[in-house]
Parts: structure tokens; C-alpha cells; sequence
């Protein structure tokens, strides 16, 4: 085959998988305003894709904040605008580390799950059994996930953005020799209701990105215990490019001009 | 009751089924039989409506099974998977009353978990089983959790896909028993797949031998074995020698 066949073959190929991810976010919606509506099910996924994710976006956020402070003022040393650390901390954690760290995690731990666990369902026949039993898998499965997401990763993100802030702080007042008060003036100051809105509503669509990707790669399985690694590999890796594809577009939006 | 005319399935360049014919009449357990991988589970999944065949037609009690409200379709019939496929998620009684919690034959949960219950007791399991997670089961037990699954709303129409594999001797015999009970009981339309003889012995009113995409034989299973057919007289005595290939 010739380099110019493999790059058309490949070319081919990846718009048939981003038309497939296409019509699956399709039908997702389509279940999404139908009945009948499983409301256990979608509590279970608050809980499992918000609750349970916090510790892991905490820890993520307040070290991530930490880090900034220090590197802003070791930069800043260089023209002396040391000063600048709460300001820059606030917009670089609200704006993008906050929301696009957040989006990352809940890729590594909540899309991993869902694409292992819908996968594993498939291998066992777990998602026929449910089609027998007139349930549909999409309603079942997929609708709770991604509605969950949707509206919980806004949240962790919010709570990601206040823990990263407060990793800057205390580290620019403990190490630093920040003023404690005037730093939390300064970020105050700083922060605009853009930079809020922009980073959940980054939050937003990262986390049903991550929900999507997950069921999207776990539904369309391989066979076996390779099928289940193999989806779980991949709905990662798309999730994590989508996020930071999406994360530069949404910037664009929201801050070109 | 189920009818089946010329359906074909073919995976890419594999032609499973290749023009199937079958009927089973109501009240009828019909046993498929067949080597491995001839296309038995896609044959009852074809009249599930989980693979859509190519072409040919499915009627169930005369209407077209790919057509109408699947919902009140589906109501009509239960299904025993060969590896159980039962929800991990969920504990046995929620797996058994799966159907009655949800949906047109929805029930209050204390009724639900009544009804699984005694289903679980009608496959010989305790009710302490009933709070357990699938995974804590045994093969054996798991098989029967899916068999009280499959008849926890009574359906029309019951399905066993290999309903002995995996199983020792004895829990096979027991497994088959209590197949042929229910069946009897419940007056339900049977079609089972399996390649365990012992199996079709017991549950069968009539089989049918699948091979190379057609069924090669059909007919009670007291002529089974002075058929004459040569695929299924090789395929019950089981010998290497015959117009099976032995080597697929």
C-alpha cells in the first residue's frame, strides 16, 4: 500500500470513528428527554463520579496551586513582580489548570470505570441480559453516567478551583511571606464572573466528555479480557485528547477578542 | 408458536447461518444441537432481536418479531445465558426481580422481593441466598439464579443457551431436571442450545441438529437416535469419523 492509501485509509477511519462518537452523543440525548428515567441509577453515578472523585481532585488542585505560587514567584523574581502571585494563581487554576486538571482526573478514574465496567458487561453478556429483560442499555447505562457527569464535574471543578487557590495561598503565606489577608483581597480583586462561568462551564463538558467516552469505548468493546483493556485504554486516551482539544476551543470562546 | 424461514447472518466474510427453517409449536421444547460455534446462540438471539439477521423472516405467534412494541415482544419471553449474565451491581434478589421492578409488570419492591424469593425457592436455593452478590455464588448457583431470573414474570417463551456448561455431572443432571419441571409447570415454549447430549435427553420434546448454517435434521427426540442422518448420528455418538469435520 502507498504512504498516500495509508494516510487516506487512516484519514477514513478516524472520521468514521468521530461520526460513530457522533451518533452515540445523539442517541444519548435522544434517551436523555425520554422516558422511563432510572433515578437510583443516576444517584449511584453522583455519588460514584462526584463524591468518590474528591479526594483524588483535591489532592490534584492543592499540590498543582502550591507548585504555581512557587514558580510565579521564582519568575516573577526576574522583573520584580513577585507581587503578582495571587492574581496569577487565581486566573491559572480558574481559568485553565483548575477545570482542565479536574478534567484529566475524572478521565484517568471515572471514564477507566465506566468504559471497564460497561466492557466487562458486554463480555458477559450482561448488556444482552438487559436488552432480554426490557431494559435499554443506553437508558440504563450510558443516560445516568453522562447526566451525572454533566452535573457534578461543574462542581468538582468549582471545588478543584478553591482547593487549588488555597494551595497558592498557603504556600505564599507560609513559605513566602505573603500577607494572608491581603492575598485573599488580591485574588478577590482579581477574579472576574468570566473566569467562574468559563471554568464550570469547561467543567461541564469535559465531564460528559469523559462519561461519554467511557460508555461510548465500553459499548463498542472487543471480545475478552483484551476487548476490556483495549476499551479502557482507548476511551482514555480520547477522553483525555477530547478534554484538551475542547479545553483550547472553549478558551477561544470564551477569552479571544 | 415461533417460526423461522430462510434466515441468514453472515459476519463479514462468515456465513453462520445460511437458510434456517424451524418450528417450534407452542408448548413444544425444542433443543438445538451443534458443534461449537455453528451459530446456535445467534439463531435464539436472531428471534431476540439482539443480531438482526440478514434476511429470511421470524414469526412469533405469526407476527414479524423485528416489528410492533418490543417492550410487550420482550415481556413474553425469559432467557437463561450460558454464563448467567447476571448484574454484579446487584444483589440476587434484585437480579431475579429484575423484570418486576421495572417497566410494564413493575411491582411494589416488597412484592418484587416476595416473588424472587420464592422463585430462588423454586430452584433449590435457600432464601439467604437472596441478599448475596453474584460473585460470592457458585457456577452452579449462579445458573440457577439465572434460571429463576428467566421465570420470575412467567413468560410465554423461554430461552437456554448452554444451560449445562461449566458444570459438573451432577449439577448438570440437576440443572436439566429442573428445566424440564419448570417447563412442564409453566406449560412455556422452549428452545434450548446446547452440545450436551445428557441435556437433550432430558429437556427435549424435538430437536433440531444445526451444522453449516442449515438444520440438517428435525424431529422427536425418541428418533433421535435411529435418525439415520449422518451428521447427527456422528454429532450423538460423538466420533471423529463422519461428515462433521472434526477439525473446524
Amino acid at each position: 500500500m502507498s504512504i498516500l492509501a495509508a494516510i487516506g485509509a487512516a484519514t477514513l477511519a478516524f472520521l468514521a470513528s468521530i461520526g460513530r462518537i457522533a451518533i452515540f452523543a445523539g442517541q444519548t440525548v435522544s434517551h436523555l428527554i425520554r422516558p422511563p428515567f432510572y433515578f437510583k441509577e443516576f444517584g449511584q453515578q453522583l455519588l460514584q463520579i462526584g463524591y468518590f472523585s474528591l479526594p483524588v481532585v483535591g489532592l490534584t488542585t492543592i499540590f498543582t496551586g502550591g507548585a504555581l505560587a512557587l514558580q510565579i514567584y521564582a519568575g516573577g523574581a526576574r522583573f520584580n513582580a513577585e507581587a503578582v502571585v495571587p492574581q496569577i494563581v487565581a486566573i491559572g487554576i480558574v481559568r485553565e489548570l483548575g477545570p482542565v486538571l479536574v478534567g484529566l482526573m475524572i478521565a484517568a478514574r471515572v471514564t477507566s470505570s465506566i468504559a471497564a465496567e460497561i466492557a466487562t458487561m458486554k463480555v458477559t453478556e450482561q448488556i444482552d441480559a438487559l436488552v432480554t429483560l426490557s431494559t435499554h442499555p443506553m437508558k440504563y447505562l450510558t443516560v445516568p453516567r453522562v447526566l451525572a457527569a454533566l452535573l457534578v464535574v461543574p462542581l468538582l471543578t468549582g471545588i478543584g478551583d478553591i482547593i487549588g487557590i488555597f494551595g497558592g495561598f498557603l504556600v505564599a503565606t507560609k513559605t513566602l511571606g505573603f500577607n494572608e489577608a491581603a492575598y485573599l483581597q488580591n485574588t478577590a480583586d482579581f477574579l472576574q464572573s468570566t473566569d467562574i462561568l468559563s471554568s464550570l462551564a469547561k467543567g461541564a463538558v469535559f465531564g460528559t466528555i469523559a462519561a461519554l467516552m467511557g460508555c461510548y469505548y465500553g459499548m463498542n468493546s472487543g471480545r475478552g479480557a483484551q476487548g476490556v483493556g483495549g476499551a479502557t485504554k482507548a476511551s482514555v486516551q480520547a477522553a483525555a485528547i477530547l478534554i484538551l482539544a475542547a479545553n483550547f476551543i472553549l478558551t477561544g470562546v470564551f477569552f479571544s477578542a | 408458536m415461533i417460526r423461522l424461514t430462510d434466515v441468514k447472518k453472515s459476519f463479514s466474510s462468515n456465513h453462520v447461518l445460511r437458510g434456517i427453517n424451524l418450528h417450534v409449536p407452542k408448548g413444544e421444547s425444542m433443543v438445538v444441537i451443534g458443534g461449537s460455534g455453528t451459530g446456535k446462540s445467534i439463531l435464539i438471539k436472531s428471534v431476540l432481536g439482539l443480531v438482526t439477521p440478514d434476511a429470511g423472516e421470524i414469526l412469533v405467534d405469526g407476527k414479524d418479531a423485528t416489528k410492533g412494541d418490543r417492550d410487550a415482544f420482550l415481556a413474553r419471553f425469559g432467557m437463561l445465558f450460558q454464563g448467567g449474565a447476571l448484574f454484579d451491581s446487584l444483589p440476587v434478589w434484585q437480579n431475579v426481580a429484575f423484570r418486576l421492578m421495572r417497566g410494564s409488570l413493575k411491582r411494589p419492591k416488597d412484592e418484587a422481593r416476595e416473588i424472587a424469593i420464592e422463585k430462588l425457592r423454586r430452584v433449590g436455593l435457600k432464601p439467604d441466598v437472596a441478599d448475596r452478590y453474584p460473585a460470592e455464588l457458585s457456577g452452579g448457583m449462579q445458573k440457577r439464579v439465572g434460571l429463576a431470573r428467566a421465570i420470575a414474570a412467567e413468560p410465554e417463551i423461554i430461552f437456554f443457551d448452554e444451560p449445562t456448561t461449566g458444570l459438573d455431572p451432577i449439577m448438570s443432571g440437576v440443572i436439566n431436571d429442573l428445566i424440564r419441571e419448570i417447563v412442564v409447570e409453566m406449560g412455556a415454549t422452549t428452545m434450548t442450545i446446547t452440545h450436551d447430549m445428557s441435556s437433550v435427553r432430558t429437556i427435549a420434546d424435538k430437536v433440531a441438529m444445526l451444522h453449516d448454517g442449515v438444520i440438517q435434521w428435525t424431529g422427536p427426540v425418541a428418533e433421535m437416535d435411529a435418525s439415520g442422518d449422518p451428521y447427527l448420528t456422528q454429532f450423538v455418538s460423538g466420533s471423529a469419523k463422519g461428515p462433521i469435520e472434526a477439525v473446524r
